[in-house]
C-alpha cells in the first residue's frame, strides 16, 4: 500500500471512507492478522492496513481451513454423507443435518413425522444456544473479560452432555438424518433438558450482569462496527448480523420448517447495527430459544421418529424374518442406497449464524451430483472490511468477534 | 513530624561504625532480592488460583502441596530454553530492556520501609524523598517496554511498546499529582514518615489511614496504579488478543521472566505503596507489623486479580482520554482544594 492518500472502495450501496485526515501524512504499516492470532477464530487472515492504530484497510484472505467437504459428499451415499455437514460448521451441527435432511427429504418427497420434527426443534434450539454461548465466551475474552468465558463454557458443557445422551457424540452428533432422526429421546435427556430449560434463563441473567450495563463493555461496543440495513442487505449478512440491524428477517418465521410456525416466540431485533446491538439480539435469541425449547418438550407428540418409507431407512429387525421384501430392502439399502429422483432443491433453515442453505442437485444415482452449502460464515465475512475501515485495532478485534465466523464453514 | 528509630537489639553495635552499616545494607538487599523474587513468583502463584478459584477450576495444584511448586517448576523451564533472538533485532536493546525492566523493579525497594516488628520497621536506604525516588525508577518501565517493542523487529511488539510509553507516561503524572495531596498532609516525602503519620486531635495520637482524609487521592491513585502495572482494564500493550503478546511477543527463556518479574515486583511495588501511603503502612491491631504489612498488600493484589477476570479491556483512546480528560484534571483540582482546605485549617 503506497503511503499517504488511499482509494476509496466502490462496492455499491456501501458508503466507506478511505481517505485519512489532511496533514497526517505518515507511514502506513501493513501488518497481517494471522492465520495464527488469537482472536481471528481459528485460521482467519486479515491484511491490515494501521495507520497507527487505525485500520486503513483490511483485506480478509480465506482459505486456510479448506477441507473439499462439498466434494466429499459427491464421493457418499445420500444417507451417508450426512456426517461431514457436522463438521465444517463444528458450532451448530444438528442445524446443518437438519437443513441437509429437509433437501434430502424434498427430493425424496417425504415428510419427518411429528415426533422427529419436535426433536429436530429441540436439537437445533440447544444447539444454537450452544454456539451462542461459545460466541459470548469468545467475544468477552476477545475485549479482555476472562470471567464470561468458563460461566458461558458451563452452560455449553451441560448442552453438549445432552447431545452425548441422546446420540452418542458431544459435537458431530449426526443426529438428525434424512427422514427423521437417529434415535428416540431417553427419559434422562428430557429429564436433563427440563432442568436446563429451568435454570438458563438465570444464567443468562448472570451474564447480562457481568457485561450488559458495564460502563466499560458499553465503550467497547456501542457505535464501532455500525452496519446500516441496507449496507447488511447489500451485502448479504443475515442472522444476528442482519437482526442487529433492524430487519426481523428470520427464516424460523419467514420460511417455516419443521414445524417452528407452531411455537410462540419473537425474532430479537435491534435497529443500532453495531456491536452491542449484535450482542442484544444473541443474548435475546438465546433466551427466545429457551421459550421454544419449553413448548416443544411439552408439545413433543409420541410416534414414530422415522419415516414410514422402506426405500429411505431400514426395515424393523423382526420383519426381516418373516418378509423377503423386507430383506430385498434392507440388502438394497446396504449395498446401494437410495436414488431421489433427478432435479434440484436449495433449502434454507436459520442457523445460529444466519441463513444456512444447502442447494443438493440428484441425477437420479445413489450418490449426490452436487452439494453447495450456502453458509452464513462466508457470506457474513466480507461486512469485516467495510465496518472496520477508520476503526482502531481493538474495535476491528469486536468487529471480528461480532460477525461470529466458523473457518471451517466459510472454507469447506 | 515523628521519625522512627530501629529499635532492634544491637549486640554488635552495627549501626554506629561505618563499615557496619554497610554489613547492614548488603544484607538488606539480599533479603529484599529474595524476599521479592519469591513474592513475584507466589503472586503469580496466587493469582493463578485466585482466577480459576473466579472461574469454576482449580488452578495450579499438581505440582507440591497446592501446586506451589508450580512456579519452581515453570522457572527451570524457563531457564534451560534456548536464548533465542530473531533476525534483525537490535541486539544491544534487545537485551537491555528486560535488564531495564527488572532493574527498576528492584530499584524501588531501596526506599520501600516494612514494617517487621513493634517499633522495628526494616529499609535498605532512609532517603528524605523516598517517594520521589519511587516515583523516578518506576517510570523507567517505559523505557523498558518501548525498547522492548521497538528493538524486537516485530510489528506487533512496535505497536504493544508505543502503547506501553504512551500509557506509562499518562498516568506518571495523574498516579504523581495524587499523591501530592499526602506529601501536603504528612508534610515529608519520607515513606516513613508517610506510613507512621500520627494524627494528634483531641489529644489523641493514633496512626489515620490517610484514605479517610484523602480519598479521592487513593481512588485516583489506584486506578493510575493499575494502569501503571499494565494490568486489566488497562492491559493494552499486552493485549493477547490484538498484539499477540505486544512487546513481549519476540522474548522467551530468561528474558521474558525478566519482564514477568519486573512486572509482578511492580505489582507488589504499587500495593505497597497504597498500603504505606493510605492504609497507614503496618499499623494494625493485635497482631505484629510484619502481618498487617502482608495482608494489606495481598488485599491490593487480590483486587488487581478480581479486575482482571471481571472487567473488559479499555480501547486505546478510551485510555488515553481517561487518563488526560478525567483523571489529571481531577488529581489538579485535588491539589488545589487539599491546599484550601490545609491554608484554612490551619
Amino acid at each position: 500500500m503506497a503511503e499517504g492518500k488511499l482509494t476509496q472502495t466502490g462496492e455499491p450501496g456501501i458508503t466507506v471512507t478511505r481517505s485519512r485526515e489532511e496533514g497526517l501524512e505518515g507511514e502506513i504499516l501493513t501488518v497481517n492478522f494471522g492465520p495464527q492470532h488469537p482472536s481471528t477464530h481459528g485460521v482467519l487472515r486479515l491484511v491490515v492496513d494501521l495507520d497507527g492504530e487505525m485500520v486503513r484497510g483490511v483485506r480478509p484472505v480465506i482459505g486456510y481451513l479448506h477441507t473439499g467437504i462439498e466434494k466429499q459428499m459427491e464421493a457418499l451415499r445420500w444417507q451417508q454423507a450426512v456426517v461431514l455437514t457436522d463438521r465444517h460448521d463444528y458450532l451448530q451441527p444438528p442445524i446443518n443435518n437438519l437443513a441437509y435432511a429437509l433437501a434430502v427429504e424434498r427430493l425424496m418427497g417425504v415428510e419427518a413425522p411429528l415426533r422427529a420434527q419436535g426433536l429436530r426443534v429441540i436439537m437445533s434450539e440447544l444447539t444454537r444456544i450452544a454456539s451462542h454461548l461459545l460466541w459470548l465466551a469468545t467475544s468477552g475474552l476477545e475485549l479482555g473479560a476472562m470471567g464470561i468465558y468458563f460461566y458461558c463454557f458451563r452452560e455449553r458443557e451441560k448442552v453438549l452432555a445432552m447431545n452425548e445422551e441422546i446420540s452418542g457424540f458431544r459435537m458431530h452428533t449426526s443426529y438428525i438424518r434424512p427422514g427423521g432422526v437417529s434415535g428416540d429421546a431417553t427419559e434422562r435427556f428430557l429429564e436433563m433438558l427440563d432442568a436446563f430449560i429451568e435454570e438458563m434463563p438465570g444464567n443468562i441473567d448472570e451474564y447480562e450482569a457481568l457485561l450488559t450495563d458495564n460502563p466499560i463493555w458499553r465503550a467497547r461496543t456501542r457505535d464501532v462496527g455500525v452496519l446500516s440495513a441496507d449496507d447488511a442487505i447489500a451485502l448479504g449478512a443475515t442472522g444476528p448480523m442482519i437482526r442487529g440491524s433492524g430487519l426481523p428477517w428470520d427464516l424460523r418465521k419467514r420460511r417455516p420448517y419443521s414445524g417452528y410456525e407452531q411455537y410462540d416466540w419473537e425474532v430479537a431485533v435491534e435497529t443500532a447495527g453495531d456491536c452491542y446491538a449484535r450482542y442484544l439480539v444473541r443474548v435475546k435469541e438465546m433466551r427466545e430459544s429457551v421459550k421454544i425449547l419449553r413448548q416443544a418438550l411439552d408439545r413433543l407428540p409420541d410416534g414414530p421418529i422415522n419415516v414410514d418409507e422402506r426405500k429411505m431407512l431400514p426395515p424393523p429387525r423382526e420383519e426381516l424374518e418373516t418378509s423377503m421384501e423386507a430383506v430385498i430392502h434392507h440388502f438394497k439399502l446396504f449395498t446401494e442406497g437410495y436414488s431421489p429422483p433427478p432435479g434440484d432443491v436449495y433449502v434454507g433453515v436459520e442457523g445460529a449464524r444466519g441463513e444456512h442453505g444447502v442447494y443438493a442437485v440428484s441425477d437420479g444415482t445413489h450418490k449426490p451430483r452436487r452439494v453447495k452449502f450456502r453458509s452464513a460464515s462466508f457470506v457474513n465475512i466480507q461486512s469485516v472490511e467495510p465496518m472496520s475501515l477508520g476503526s482502531m485495532i481493538a474495535d476491528m478485534i469486536a468487529i471480528i468477534g461480532t460477525v461470529d465466523t466458523v473457518l471451517g464453514d466459510v472454507d469447506r | 513530624m515523628s521519625s522512627i528509630t530501629l529499635a532492634a537489639p544491637d549486640p554488635l553495635g552495627l549501626y554506629t561504625n561505618p563499615i557496619g552499616h554497610w554489613v547492614i545494607v548488603v544484607v538488606a538487599m539480599v533479603v529484599a532480592l529474595v524476599v521479592l523474587m519469591t513474592g513475584a513468583a507466589y503472586s503469580v502463584w496466587f493469582e493463578r488460583v485466585a482466577l480459576g478459584r473466579m472461574q469454576r477450576r482449580p488452578g495450579p495444584n499438581r505440582v507440591g502441596p497446592f501446586g506451589l511448586l508450580q512456579l519452581a517448576a515453570d522457572g527451570v523451564k524457563l531457564a534451560f530454553k534456548e536464548s533465542f533472538a530473531p533476525r534483525m533485532v537490535d541486539p544491544v536493546l534487545y537485551v537491555l530492556a528486560p535488564a531495564i525492566m527488572v532493574t527498576a523493579a528492584f530499584l524501588a525497594w531501596a526506599v520501600i520501609p516494612v514494617g517487621i516488628w513493634y517499633g522495628f520497621s526494616y529499609w535498605i536506604a532512609d532517603l528524605n524523598v523516598g517517594i520521589l525516588l519511587v516515583l523516578a525508577v518506576s517510570s523507567m518501565n517505559a523505557y523498558a517496554l518501548l525498547l522492548g517493542g521497538w528493538s524486537s523487529n516485530n510489528k506487533y511488539s512496535l505497536l504493544g511498546g508505543l502503547r506501553a510509553a504512551a500509557q506509562l507516561v499518562s498516568y506518571e503524572l495523574s498516579l504523581g499529582l495524587a499523591l501530592v495531596p499526602v506529601f501536603m498532609i504528612v508534610g515529608s516525602l519520607r515513606l516513613q514518615d508517610i506510613a507512621t503519620y500520627q494524627v494528634h486531635w483531641f489529644g489523641a495520637s493514633f496512626p489515620l489511614p490517610l484514605i479517610l482524609v484523602a480519598p479521592l487521592s487513593f481512588v485516583i491513585y489506584m486506578v493510575s496504579a493499575v494502569a501503571e502495572v499494565n494490568r486489566t482494564p488497562f492491559d493494552l500493550p499486552e493485549a493477547e488478543q490484538e498484539l499477540i503478546g505486544g512487546y513481549l511477543t519476540e522474548y522467551s527463556g530468561l528474558k521474558f521472566v525478566c519482564f514477568y518479574l519486573g512486572e509482578y515486583i511492580n505489582m507488589i511495588t504499587v500495593a505497597a505503596l497504597a498500603t504505606l501511603l493510605f492504609l497507614a503502612g503496618w499499623e494494625g491491631p493485635l497482631l505484629p507489623p510484619v502481618f498487617w504489612m502482608f495482608v494489606k498488600i495481598v488485599f491490593f493484589i487480590f483486587l488487581f486479580i478480581w479486575l482482571r477476570t471481571t472487567l473488559p479491556r479499555l480501547r486505546y483512546d478510551m485510555l488515553m482520554r481517561l487518563g488526560w480528560k478525567v483523571l489529571l484534571p481531577l488529581a489538579i483540582a485535588n491539589v488545589v482544594v487539599t491546599a484550601i482546605v490545609l491554608v484554612a485549617v490551619q
